[in-house]
């Protein structure tokens, strides 16, 4: 058998890599290109996202923030008469209201949620399983529901009456299902190396819940609370069937109250005067402002937590 | 110099070392590290290392943890460019092209110095081809014949044709540890790099698996240089020809104590810390 001895041919590892630098090299200018382009379009979709919220923020500011007064803040709404026709007085019953309401709702809905977020990270069972995705759920009801299930329960069967403790319930209900999935999304973010060092020591499940799970997870567990706040603050729909409405400042949860959105609601469907009609700009800026500073309020406490550990 | 009166405590390092005992640096050079020195935020990780990567040998990169190796290894292909606050100074030359020259986009010197991580990270979405063949085809490359002939050498050379060859097309995650490492290992070397640089790769693996990659790796050296990162002291012994010894200085920065060809570097140190070292003093 003869054997045709062909001339020494390439390596074909040098072949190959000459191949490839040289593709790649040839290439780059498209690569390049392709990459600015898409880099473009992801800014473009950016700007566009970020413009509206400051356009948003543009209108809301160029339009309410002229509201902002001492009687803004200070005075309940008044009717205009024939010497003042443009009196709008303030929207101190509406802050009143919204802190009253608010203050009970956290009050309720944070050892539900957390104590329930607890559970669904340290334990699994069938039961939980069911609770954890019913509590899933929940958070995705459109709030109205929570307002009518109140208003249905509450004010219709049980008769308590039009109060801001019932708006308290509608909007405590809307709050456990999201402290909870923020709650055990926090606890079960702490490694479980620190849960068996704890065990290795002697302690029980509960005691590691504690006094390893708990402290190290309080940062997530403040940004679950502040953000299910920051909702909370801004709902309307739970209220409306259920806190009813009142003209003057209430520090009264069983009493009729109003809160800051639903202010809003009531003016501009029919506040006494086109003013009033206006001065919504000024409370839409104020719930902006209290939103904004929660989430920052929330994230600034936790970065600060999280630096008092290093 | 070294004292006589040494005694290494493990005496199979000694004997793995003396496997290979020519100098590598008598030899072609394929990188040349001068003066390099990586800080984040102004604090210094490792400074002033100068060292020369011999062609086509493995040189490995040894030393305690926080002594910079794996910061000085990923500054050989650029990749402290994704990190905010990372500088590299000094010079880091491939061949005659300056790795950190405002004039070569970085992509470009990837292709040529490729790397393999600490934990196997084939791409979990694409199959075990198309992760062999994904460099080249961001490289440019499309040719079907050029992909399979690529392809079937890389999975060769990292000794995992016979076990994937009849399905290529299945899911990389469906393979153990040891050979999504070696996935990863083939991914590298398809692009055929010039360097390979190598962060622990075994340091996730069990023993029989770290055996098969360091196997492959004196079997590489043909094809590549190799640097690697080992907190292992017996593999550095075992598989390089060139070691270097980084330790951690007084300020928290790595420093280079010794280059050394392996076998020297192993039985007669020149610095006393590196005695300390290999005989496992500290570290």
């Amino acid at each position: 058998m003869t054997v045709e001895t062909p001339p020494l041919p390439m390596d074909p590892v040098l072949e190959r890599r000459a191949l490839v630098q040289a593709s790649a090299r040839q290439s780059l200018a498209r690569r390049t290109f392709i990459s600015r382009l898409m880099l473009g379009v992801c800014m473009f979709a950016l700007v566009l996202a970020s413009s509206i919220l400051v356009w948003i923020m543009y209108l809301l500011v160029s339009k309410g923030l002229h509201w902002w007064s001492v009687d803004f803040f200070t005075q309940v709404p008044t009717t205009p008469t024939v010497l003042h026709p443009n009196a709008v007085g303030g929207i101190s019953n509406a802050i009143v209201g919204s802190i009253v309401i608010d203050a009970f709702a956290i009050a309720m809905s944070v050892p539900i949620g957390v104590l329930g977020g607890l559970l669904l990270a340290e334990a699994d069972n069938l039961f939980l399983r069911i609770v954890r995705t019913t509590s899933e759920v929940m958070t995705g009801l459109p709030s109205i529901i929570f307002g009518l299930f109140v208003y249905e329960i509450l004010i219709i069967k049980y008769k308590i009456g039009f109060s801001g403790i019932a708006g308290s319930v509608a909007l405590c209900i809307l709050m456990i299902p999201i402290i909870m999935k923020g709650s055990e999304i926090a606890f079960r973010a702490v490694p479980s190396s620190l849960r068996e060092a704890g065990y290795s020591l002697g302690m029980s499940k509960g005691s590691v819940a504690r006094h390893v799970v708990t402290p190290t997870a309080t940062p997530g567990l403040l940004t679950a609370i502040l953000l299910a706040t920051s909702r909370a603050v801004g709902e309307t729909a739970p209220l409306l069937f259920v806190i009813g409405t009142t003209n003057i400042v209430q520090w009264n949860a069983p009493k009729a109250q109003i809160s800051l959105p639903q202010q809003i609601y009531t003016f501009f469907l029919d506040g006494y005067s086109p003013a009033q009609e206006q001065i919504v700009w000024g409370i839409a800026l104020l719930l902006v402002v209290v939103v904004l500073f929660l989430n920052m309020g929330s994230r600034l406490l936790s970065a600060f937590l999280q630096r008092e550990r290093h | 110099m070294a004292d006589p009166t040494i005694t290494v405590r493990a005496p199979s390092v000694v004997a793995a070392a003396l496997d290979h005992d020519v100098d590598p640096r008598s030899g072609p050079i394929a990188m040349r590290l001068r003066d390099v020195t990586v800080s984040f935020n102004g604090r210094t990780a490792v400074r002033d290392v100068t060292f020369d990567v011999p062609d086509k040998r493995v040189t490995a990169l040894i030393g305690p943890s926080g002594s910079g190796k794996t910061t000085l290894l990923r500054s050989l292909n650029r990749l402290h460019d994704f990190t905010r606050g990372a500088k590299v100074e000094g010079t880091i030359l491939l061949g005659d092209t300056d790795l950190y020259s405002r004039e070569i986009h970085p992509t470009l010197i990837r292709t040529r110095v490729g790397m393999v991580f600490q934990r196997p990270n084939p791409f979990p979405t694409m199959s075990v081809f198309d992760n062999v063949v994904s460099g080249l085809r961001f490289s440019g490359v499309r040719k079907k014949a050029v992909l399979n002939e690529a392809a079937e050498s890389a999975l060769i050379a990292a000794a995992l044709w016979d076990r994937v060859k009849d399905r290529l097309k299945m899911h990389a995650s469906s393979l153990s540890g040891g050979e999504q490492q070696r996935l990863c290992i083939a991914r590298a070397l398809a692009v055929e790099p010039e360097v390979l640089l190598m962060d622990e790769p075994t340091s996730a693996l069990d023993p029989v698996s770290t055996k098969r990659i360091e196997e492959l790796m004196s079997e590489l050296k043909s094809r590549v240089s190799i640097v690697i990162v080992t907190h292992n002291m017996q593999q550095a012994a075992r598989i390089s020809d060139l070691c270097v010894f980084l330790l951690m200085g007084d300020d928290g920065a790595g420093e280079q104590i010794e280059v050394a060809p392996t076998a020297k570097l192993f039985t007669e140190p020149e610095d006393p810390r590196t005695l300390d070292y290999i005989q496992g003093r500290f570290g």
